[in-house]
């Protein structure tokens, strides 16, 4: 029983992480409906950031608490992930916007290969390990439970209550749930379409920069490619929850999570990525819009 | 009141028997306990005013919704007879001869529209290339099959009088053009019942009237029972043999034209009046037509 | 007349100043984007721990190419091509006589790639051709019938498929699996990959007929993954990460390309050389691609070839028509599975290696890219695009002058797919239908014109 719980808690941690990556790609779907390949670089790419500023901070000034270290790692990594994502949104898929399909999915793999290539040329290919930010381990109830993770539950629990709340009751999240509806009728009624695809990129490639740090801390170590197992699963975990559904991509984040960690517990480690991805193709052919999605309506 | 068009129709012979269909979206009744029979050789419409569950009915003729109870029955001139509620939906184009098109129109855009009218051949052609691998192979069986499916198509496109555009992407065509080209389509794949759901929306009138010719055309030449959806109360007057009107999912008048127009019923579906002042619409409505007779005239 | 000279002067100064306030704009973004991974490096020490290594003058200079680059687009080239613009829609549309070139395209390259391993040979001797058949000709084959095949799938249904190396995969561990086990010979193995592959296409798309976009697109992928994984895991039968080694090689009616007195060299006397097999081989992937775009034009012209571009303009009414969508779609997986199975097998008898490693999802997304940047359904524009993205990133292992340029630690490879993924973007945001955007009709009354690529669509499954 104890061992159950404390792999749910891993999968717990694990889920949160998928689920912050997995809201970016949930968001950009229903927004413009892309695949935003490249997302899962954005990911990796915070992670360095992160990794860098950590470097800077331990480098140059001795002695910082871990709190405000934590801190301006994710500020700075939401910055240069926000940045760099906003740019390729101007640059790589706002010319496509209106046109063939596929061309935002290619230049979306396009966009991914350029991420992981720049950063395996500007920062070397070999992994980047760090010494453990924090490291105490609490017992609770004969459990295990580490700062690193209630850290990160509690940090993806604030983000997603902020961000239920940013879509649900500002003028920002109406004029994103607007243009997801009607992109041509929410022009009409005034609302700056543009940037508001703008903000959406922004604020996907934040919540990654932040799962990016999580996870840094998490395994103390980040390499440039990084980017596509997360990446992938994250999207896996968007597609179970459904697409386009926030509350969605969480639930399927952490169902993603919590399969891997219990499979690797119970069954062999070596074919959890299998059981995942058969478990993805399972739910999608009982349920073609995944668990929370809205059923696609076929209009004859 | 009906009696007599009752027994006129008694003696015909029904190609499609609907029988006590009912189409149920969550809690949405959209059809409830609706029978009509459509008869071989007639233009049968089916009218009813916006919402009434006229599409969804077509939805359940032609197989891409499954009704939630009921039965379709589809009898052959053969004498064959075909459950379509019980079969796929490209089974009803492919065995029952059940042919549709839609009321937005759906073109393969990205192909001539000789290639359109080649796709409506495709179990015809499948069947003449041994299921592609003759045809690969380069028999000549396949050559000559599909030599005559061009033939096919020519026909149909000189009725529909697109011959000149024959080798244009369908996308190009204009609306009415367009809303030809489906009716050809549907009719290469042979059928025996051609459903049409609003043919004359968005048409002009003279457009309208092509499509009057062509309709006519099509059930006096191959005897293609047509059963069709209208807004256009001029298409359906004009045309139909019998006419059967919808509201609210519920069947409220069968008849031929000239019963249905003046079922006070109908006139109070489509304009919407209290049960009292039907009779005062009635005679404003005969007013209005007796007015426009003159000025045809 | 001085009015007019005044307006255009002050123009010119507003488009100036108006490129002035672009360009600090751009050079704020690159600071911004480049500061943190350009302006720093992290190296590990002796200790193994990381450490920074500053680097601010690369930093400058990527802020002022940034600048100078965003200058000089809006400042010159924007203006010009909107007279460029301006002209042409001034211009009379004149109809162009096509070239005796671009009628005979088809059969001019194919004949070219006939001569080719000739001329190589001719011109760089023996051993000097290794490279220009193998990493050149073979290796751009390879690319062109995979995205051909792929294209059946992709170009013609219209079904998003990320997950095609699974295919190719297949093919490759049939031939490597059946050859060392059971000592079948490649050519008996060639069409046991295919049908292997094909099977494999219907067992993964049965379950995913039903999806649509981009579910199908992750469900592919997921199974591309899947495959991998069972190959890495699966140790017993393919030998995990360290693959599968001592491929048979594939012998010319019984004739075997090695040292022995019976061999191709020995029996021709010619000199004892690799190059000779990698000759053969050439031809061998020609004939293959060649096969598979001799069949996909047989297949346009018929009921399924038409059914599946039908699929992809519009399902609902192919099934009011009386097509079998189930079947439509698993015949296009199938034989687009097929052609993969095929290309699988030749990799693995030109390798004489196979490995999990070959199959990952970037060579999937390469294969897309190719059938995407070539524009869909066009063999011709497929062929091209295989030739600019795979050649291209072929010649780039070749610029060792460049070492002359930025010192002897550049290491051109490293740049490979950096300006592969580059390549992808700008390709797609230059010409988002691809290179060949126009579609050949497959049957006409009078005269053959062929579709624009904005009539066409994409499909949705």
């Amino acid at each position: 029983m104890e061992y159950f719980v404390q792999q749910l808690v891993n999968g717990l941690t694990l889920g949160s992480i998928y689920g912050m990556i997995a809201i970016g790609y949930t968001m950009v779907y229903g927004i413009i409906g892309m695949i935003n390949f490249a997302h899962g670089d954005i990911f990796m790419l915070g992670g360095f950031a992160a990794l860098i500023v950590f470097l800077l901070l331990t480098s140059f000034i001795a002695g910082v608490p871990v709190v405000l270290a934590l801190l301006l790692m994710i500020i700075v990594a939401m910055l240069a992930a926000s940045l760099w994502n906003w740019t390729i949104e101007r640059v790589a898929y706002r010319p496509l916007r209106g046109s063939f399909r596929l061309a935002p999915l290619i230049t979306a793999i396009g966009m991914s290969i350029v991420l992981s290539n720049f950063v395996q040329v500007t920062q070397g290919p070999r992994n980047k390990p760090i010494p453990p930010l924090v490291s105490s381990v609490y017992d609770i109830f004969d459990i295990a439970v580490s700062l690193k993770q209630i850290i990160i539950i509690i940090i993806t629990a604030i983000l997603l209550s902020s961000f239920w709340y940013i879509v649900n009751k500002t003028p920002l999240g109406r004029a994103q749930r607007a243009t997801e509806q009607d992109r041509k009728m929410a022009a009409l009624l005034g609302v700056d379409v543009d940037r508001t695809i703008s903000v959406t990129f922004i604020m996907g490639a934040a919540l990654a920069a932040v799962a990016g740090t999580m996870y840094l801390m998490y395994y103390g170590v980040v390499v440039f490619t990084d980017g596509f197992v997360p990446g992938v699963k994250a999207f896996t975990a968007a597609v179970l929850g459904g697409i386009g559904s926030l509350p969605g991509a969480v639930l399927g984040g952490l169902m993603i999570g919590l399969i891997e960690s219990l499979w690797s517990a119970y069954f062999t480690i070596d074919y959890k990525d299998v059981a995942t991805f058969s478990i993805l193709a399972i739910v999608l052919i009982f349920k073609p819009s995944g668990i929370l999605g809205r059923p696609e309506v076929e209009k004859v | 009141m009906a009696i007599d068009t009752m027994t006129s129709t008694m003696t015909k012979d029904p190609i499609l028997k609907v029988e006590h269909l009912s189409m149920r979206f969550g809690g949405l009744m959209a059809i409830n306990d609706f029978s009509f029979e459509a008869y071989r050789g007639d233009i049968t419409a089916l009218i009813g005013p916006n919402g009434a569950g006229k599409t969804t009915v077509f939805n359940c003729i032609t197989g891409f919704y499954k009704p939630t109870m009921g039965m379709i029955t589809m009898k052959q001139k053969s004498g064959q007879e075909f459950l379509l509620e019980r079969l796929p939906d490209f089974e009803i184009t492919k065995h029952a001869k059940v042919a549709r098109t839609f009321q937005n129109i759906r073109m393969f855009s990205g192909l001539t529209v000789l290639e359109n009218l080649l796709v409506a051949q495709h179990n015809k052609l499948m069947l003449a290339s041994g299921y592609t691998i003759l045809g690969l192979l380069g028999f000549p069986a396949y050559r000559q099959a599909s030599r005559e499916a061009i033939d096919v198509a020519r026909h149909w496109l000189e009725r529909a009088s697109l011959i000149d555009r024959a080798d244009d992407p369908a996308g190009d065509l204009p609306y009415g053009a367009q809303r030809r080209l489906e009716i050809a389509r549907a009719m290469c794949t042979g059928p025996e019942l051609l459903c049409l759901d609003e043919p004359a929306a968005g048409l002009n009138p003279r457009e309208s009237l092509a499509l009057n010719e062509l309709l006519q055309n099509i059930r006096r030449d191959t005897g293609t029972s047509i059963l069709l959806i209208e807004h256009d109360m001029s298409v359906v007057m004009e045309i139909s043999d019998h006419v059967v009107v919808l509201e609210y999912g519920q069947k409220i008048s069968d008849g031929n034209p000239d019963f249905v127009k003046n079922d006070p019923r109908v006139i109070a579906a489509y304009l919407g009046v209290e049960d009292e002042e039907v009779e005062e619409v009635i005679e404003q409505i005969e007013e209005i037509e007796g007015e426009q007779g003159g000025t045809k005239q | 007349m001085a009015n007019i000279a005044s307006t255009t002067a002050s123009a010119g100064t507003e488009v100036t100043a108006r490129a002035l306030r672009e360009a600090v704009f751009a050079g704020l973004i690159t600071l911004g984007l480049f500061v943190l991974f350009v302006g720093l490096k992290t190296d590990q020490n002796i200790r193994n721990e990381l450490i920074l290594t500053q680097r601010w003058g690369l930093l400058a200079i990527f802020v002022i190419i940034a600048m100078v680059g965003r200058f000089l687009i809006v400042a010159y080239v924007q203006p010009r091509l909107v007279q460029r613009k301006a002209a042409k829609a001034a211009a009379e549309d004149v109809a162009k006589e096509e070239s005796f070139f671009s009628r005979n395209f088809s059969k001019i390259a194919i004949a070219a790639l006939i001569l080719y391993p000739p001329v190589i040979l001719a011109l760089t001797g023996v051993q000097g051709s290794l490279k220009w058949v193998d990493n050149f000709g073979i290796q751009i084959l390879i690319y062109v019938m995979l995205a051909w095949g792929l294209n059946i799938v992709v170009g013609l249904a219209g079904l998003l498929d990320l997950g095609y190396v699974a295919f190719y995969a297949v093919g490759a561990y049939s031939y490597a699996l059946l050859s060392t086990y059971l000592g079948l010979s490649f050519w008996v193995l060639l069409p046991v990959a295919g049908l292997l592959a094909a099977c494999w296409g219907v067992v993964l798309g049965f379950p995913v007929l039903r999806l649509r976009g981009d579910y199908l697109a992750i469900v592919t992928l997921a199974f591309g993954e899947i495959i991998r994984l069972v190959l890495i895991n699966w140790t017993e039968v393919t030998k995990g990460t360290f693959g599968v080694s001592g491929i048979a090689k594939a012998t010319l009616f019984g004739i075997k390309f090695d040292a022995s007195k019976d061999g191709f060299a020995a029996m021709m006397g010619l000199p004892i050389s690799s190059a000779y097999y990698k000759i053969f081989l050439f031809y061998l992937i020609l004939g293959l691609a060649l096969l598979t775009a001799f069949v996909t034009i047989r297949l346009r012209r018929m009921p399924i070839g038409r059914a599946w571009e039908a699929l992809r303009e519009d399902e609902i009414a192919c099934r009011s028509l009386g097509i079998n969508t189930v079947t439509t779609k698993l015949t296009a997986f199938a034989t687009g599975a097929m052609f993969g199975g095929f290309a699988g097998s030749f990799f693995a008898v030109r390798q004489g290696f196979v490995s999990p490693e070959s199959f990952i999802f970037l060579e999937s997304a390469v294969i897309l890219a190719i059938v995407v940047l070539g524009g869909m359904g066009s063999l011709t524009g497929i062929a091209i695009a295989a030739v600019v993205m795979i050649g291209g990133t072929e010649i780039l292992r070749e610029l060792s002058f460049l070492k002359m340029i930025f010192g002897p630690n550049f290491t051109p490879e490293l740049y490979r797919m950096l300006i592969f993924g580059l390549a992808m973007v700008v390709v797609m945001v230059w010409k988002p239908r691809g290179f060949v955007g126009s579609r050949e009709p497959t049957a006409f009354l009078r005269e053959r014109r062929a579709v624009s690529g904005s009539f066409t669509k994409e499909g949705h499954g």
